[in-house]
C-alpha cells in the first residue's frame, strides 16, 4: 500500500503538504447500452472516462460541469453506490473498488453523501428521528436512549428543532429537507462527504443558509467535501479547490482563485464567461464567449480532445490526439494541446 | 432608461388569484400593479410561490380554473381588457398579440407533432398566410432563432432536438405572429449556463431587431442584471420593489433585495461571507394583513405587523413597498 501511496504522490507532483484523503486514479464508468431481444451491447455511455484527482484531508474539492458530465456519476461511483468499469478509488489507502459485503459496509460511515432532491432522497412514510436515526441502528452499537439522544444532538447541529422528530418529511419545506439530509449524513462521524447538487433545488434565499450551515460543520467535525455542482458562482465560494469535467473527463484542475482568474481551459474560460454576475455595471463590461453547439453525446464522443467540436482555438491536431493531462506548475492541471 | 418613457403596452391594475384548494384558499397574488413599457425588457424577479409565474399566467387566463379564481383586476392591453374578454377573443390574443414561452420547453412542446407543424399552427390562426406562406415564415423564424438548417428542422420531432434547440423552436412560435408583448417564464432555468447564454444573446438581439417588450420572469438575479432595463421585485404575492435595472442592484430599497443580493455568491468575487435571510417563505393560506416579510426582517417594526405596505416612490422610478427608510435608517414617513 505505501508504494501504491508514493507513487500517487509523485504522479500528482503535489505541492499541499495536507494528507492525501481519497485518490481517484484513472476512474471510469460506461454504462451499457443493450438492444435487440437478446440484450446485447451495442455500445456504452462513457459517463465518466479515466479521470484521476486527489482530495486532501479538510479540504473542499468543488466538481463542476454542465449536465451529463458525468459529475455526479463521479460522486456515485467513488462511494461505490455504482461500481467502476475500471480504475480504482483510494480511500486513505484502501482500494474501495476491491471491497465487497462486510468490508464495504465497514467503510461506509465514514463516507456518506447528501443528495440533490430534498423532496426524493428521504423516505415519506418514515419520521425525521427514524431517518435521521437509521444510520444509527445500522452501523453502532447505541441502545435506544442513548440513540434518541444523538438524533436531538443532531437534529440541533443542523438548526432543527428537536421537538419536530417525530414528524414526516412533507411537514418540513425544502430547506429543512435538505438539513435532515445533511444530518443523517453527519450522523456517524463521518470524515469525507460527498454533496450531489446540494443547492440546487433550494431558493436562493435558502441556498445560502443551507451552505453556511456546511461550513461550519466543515469546521466544527473536520470534514473533507467533494462539492459537485453547476452553480459556479457558489463552488468559488465555498471551494477551495475545483475540478471542471466536460464529458466524462476532467479537463481543469486547480486551487480555486486560479482557476477563476486565470482558467486555461478554453472550456473553462467558456464556462466562466457564461455565468452571469448580479450586477449590471459589470455585465455591461463583461466579454462573453458564446460557445456554438450542443454537448456531443457521451455515447459517441468526438475523437481527440472530447471538447473539439466546440473549441473557439481547435486545431487541426485537436480532433486527432487526445491531450496530455499535465501540470502547467503551482499544481495546475489541464488538458489542453495549447493551454500555456 | 428612455424605454420607461414610452407609452405602456400593458397595464396591470390589482390583479389578485386565488387556488381554492382542499387546504384552503392560497391567496398566489394579492394586488399587482405594474405597467410594461413598448420595447421594454422587464424583469421579475422572485422565489417559487412568490406568485411570478401565476401574475403572469393570470393575465392571459392560463391558469386552470377551478381551483384558481381571478378573485379582481385589470389587464389593459391594446384597448381592451384581456381579463374580460370572451373566449374567441381571448385566442386572438394569446399566441397572437401575446407571445408566451414556457419553463421547460420538453413539456410545452407537443411531442407527436413536428417543429413544422407547431410552428406553422398559430400562423395560419392567427396570420392570413396559406400553408405555403405559412411554411416559409416558419423557415425564416427558425433561421432568426439561430437553428441551423432550418428547411430541414421543420420536419424534426421535439425530441430530436436537445434542450437548447427545443427552446429556440420554443421562441420561435411565441415570435411567430409579432407580438406586442412576449412573456417568457423562467425560459433558461432548465437548461445548462453554456446554453443560457446562447439564449439570452438571442432574445438581445431579436429585442433589438423586432422591438417586442419581453417580460422575464426568473429566480435568477443574475440573468437579468445584464438583460433587464426594469426589474420588479415579488414576495409573498406582492411587489415589494420596482427599479430601473442599474438603481435596484446599487442601491435596494427594500430589506428583502438586500437579503437577496447579499445571499447570492458572485463569480467574480472571491472570499466574502454569504449573508442568508433568515427564516422560510411565508404561507399564503391568509389573505395578507401585515408585510409578508416582516418575520424575517431584521428591521420590522410595530408597523410592519400591523399594515400591509403599499409601493412608494423613493426616487423616479423606484418604488418599494417598506415601512423602513434604509438609506436614512429611520420609519417613513
Amino acid at each position: 500500500m505505501t508504494e501504491t501511496q508514493d507513487s500517487i504522490e509523485s504522479e500528482t507532483g503535489s505541492v499541499d503538504t495536507r494528507e492525501v484523503i481519497l485518490s481517484v486514479r484513472n476512474l471510469k464508468k460506461h454504462f451499457p447500452i443493450m438492444k435487440g431481444v437478446f440484450r446485447r451491447q451495442v455500445g456504452a455511455v462513457r459517463a465518466v472516462d479515466d479521470i484521476s484527482f486527489d482530495i486532501r484531508r479538510g479540504e473542499t474539492l468543488g466538481l463542476v460541469g454542465e449536465s451529463g458530465c458525468g459529475k455526479s456519476t463521479t460522486g456515485r461511483v467513488i462511494l461505490q453506490l455504482d461500481h467502476a468499469t475500471e480504475g480504482n478509488v483510494f480511500f486513505e489507502g484502501q482500494d474501495l473498488t476491491e471491497l465487497k459485503g462486510e468490508a464495504l459496509r465497514s467503510v461506509r460511515p465514514r463516507a456518506q453523501m447528501i443528495f440533490q432532491d430534498p423532496h426524493a432522497c428521504l423516505n415519506p412514510r418514515m419520521t425525521v428521528s427514524s431517518i435521521v436515526g437509521e444510520p444509527l441502528r445500522e452501523h453502532s452499537k447505541m441502545g435506544p436512549v442513548e440513540r434518541r439522544g444523538r438524533i436531538e444532538e443532531l437534529l440541533t447541529i443542523v438548526g432543527l428543532d428537536p421537538s419536530h422528530a417525530n414528524r414526516y418529511p412533507h411537514e418540513f419545506s425544502g430547506g429543512q429537507r435538505q438539513r435532515i439530509g445533511i444530518a443523517r449524513a453527519i450522523a456517524l462521524n463521518p470524515d469525507f462527504i460527498v454533496a450531489d447538487e446540494p443547492i440546487a433545488a433550494l431558493d436562493v434565499s435558502i441556498q445560502a443558509q443551507v451552505v453556511n450551515l456546511l461550513e461550519e460543520l466543515q469546521e466544527s467535525l473536520g470534514l473533507t467535501y467533494l462539492f459537485i455542482s453547476h452553480d459556479l458562482s457558489m463552488v468559488r465560494h465555498i471551494a477551495d479547490r475545483v475540478a471542471v469535467m466536460y464529458l466524462g473527463h476532467i479537463v481543469e484542475l486547480t486551487d480555486v482563485e486560479r482557476l477563476y482568474d486565470q482558467p486555461k481551459h478554453p472550456y473553462t474560460q467558456a464556462l466562466l464567461s457564461a455565468v452571469p454576475v448580479p450586477d449590471p455595471r459589470a455585465e455591461d463590461i463583461r466579454e462573453r464567449t458564446i460557445l456554438e453547439g450542443d454537448l456531443p453525446s457521451p455515447s459517441n464522443p468526438p475523437p481527440g480532445c472530447v471538447f473539439n467540436t466546440r473549441c473557439p482555438i481547435a486545431q487541426q491536431q485537436c480532433s486527432s490526439q487526445v491531450p496530455e493531462w499535465r501540470d502547467l506548475g503551482d499544481d495546475h492541471w489541464v488538458a489542453c494541446h495549447f493551454a500555456e | 432608461m428612455s424605454a420607461s418613457i414610452r407609452p405602456p403596452v400593458l397595464e396591470v391594475k390589482e390583479l389578485k388569484t386565488h387556488f381554492h384548494t382542499q387546504d384552503g384558499t392560497v391567496h398566489a397574488v394579492n394586488g399587482v400593479s405594474f405597467d410594461v413599457h413598448e420595447g421594454e425588457l422587464l424583469g421579475v424577479v422572485g422565489e417559487s410561490g412568490s406568485g411570478k409565474s401565476v401574475t403572469m399566467m393570470s393575465l392571459l387566463r392560463l391558469i386552470p380554473m377551478p381551483p384558481g379564481e381571478i378573485v379582481q383586476g385589470e389587464a389593459n392591453f391594446d384597448d381592451k381588457d384581456l381579463l374580460q374578454l370572451d373566449p374567441e377573443d381571448l385566442r386572438q390574443v394569446r399566441g397572437g398579440e401575446v407571445g408566451f414561452i414556457f419553463q421547460d420547453p420538453m413539456t410545452s412542446l407537443n411531442p407527436v407533432l413536428t417543429i413544422g407543424r407547431q410552428l406553422t399552427e398559430p400562423l395560419l390562426l392567427h396570420t392570413e398566410l396559406d400553408k405555403k406562406g405559412a411554411k416559409e415564415r416558419a423557415k425564416e423564424l427558425l433561421d432568426m432563432v439561430g437553428i441551423p438548417d432550418a428547411g430541414s428542422r421543420l420536419k424534426a420531432y421535439p425530441h430530436e432536438l436537445s434542450g437548447g434547440m427545443r427552446q429556440r423552436v420554443m421562441i420561435a412560435i411565441a415570435l411567430a405572429c409579432s407580438p406586442g408583448v412576449l412573456i417568457a417564464d423562467e425560459p433558461t432555468t432548465a437548461l445548462d449556463v453554456t446554453i443560457q447564454a446562447q439564449i439570452v444573446a438571442i432574445v438581445k438581439d431579436l429585442r433589438e431587431r423586432l422591438g417586442t417588450a419581453v417580460v422575464w420572469i426568473t429566480h435568477d438575479l443574475g440573468v437579468i442584471a445584464g438583460l433587464a432595463d426594469r426589474v420588479i421585485v415579488m414576495y409573498g404575492g406582492r411587489i415589494v420593489e420596482e427599479a430601473p435595472v442599474r438603481e435596484l442592484y446599487a442601491s435596494p430599497a427594500h430589506p428583502y433585495t438586500v437579503g437577496l443580493l447579499a445571499s447570492l455568491p458572485r463569480l467574480d468575487q472571491k472570499g466574502q461571507e454569504l449573508v442568508s435571510i433568515p427564516g422560510q417563505p411565508p404561507s399564503l393560506y391568509a389573505e395578507p394583513t401585515s408585510c409578508s416579510f416582516a418575520p424575517r426582517c431584521t428591521y420590522a417594526f410595530d408597523r410592519c405587523l400591523q399594515e400591509v405596505p403599499e409601493l412608494v416612490e423613493v426616487s423616479p422610478g423606484h418604488r418599494t413597498a417598506c415601512f423602513w427608510d434604509l438609506e436614512n435608517e429611520r420609519p417613513r414617513a
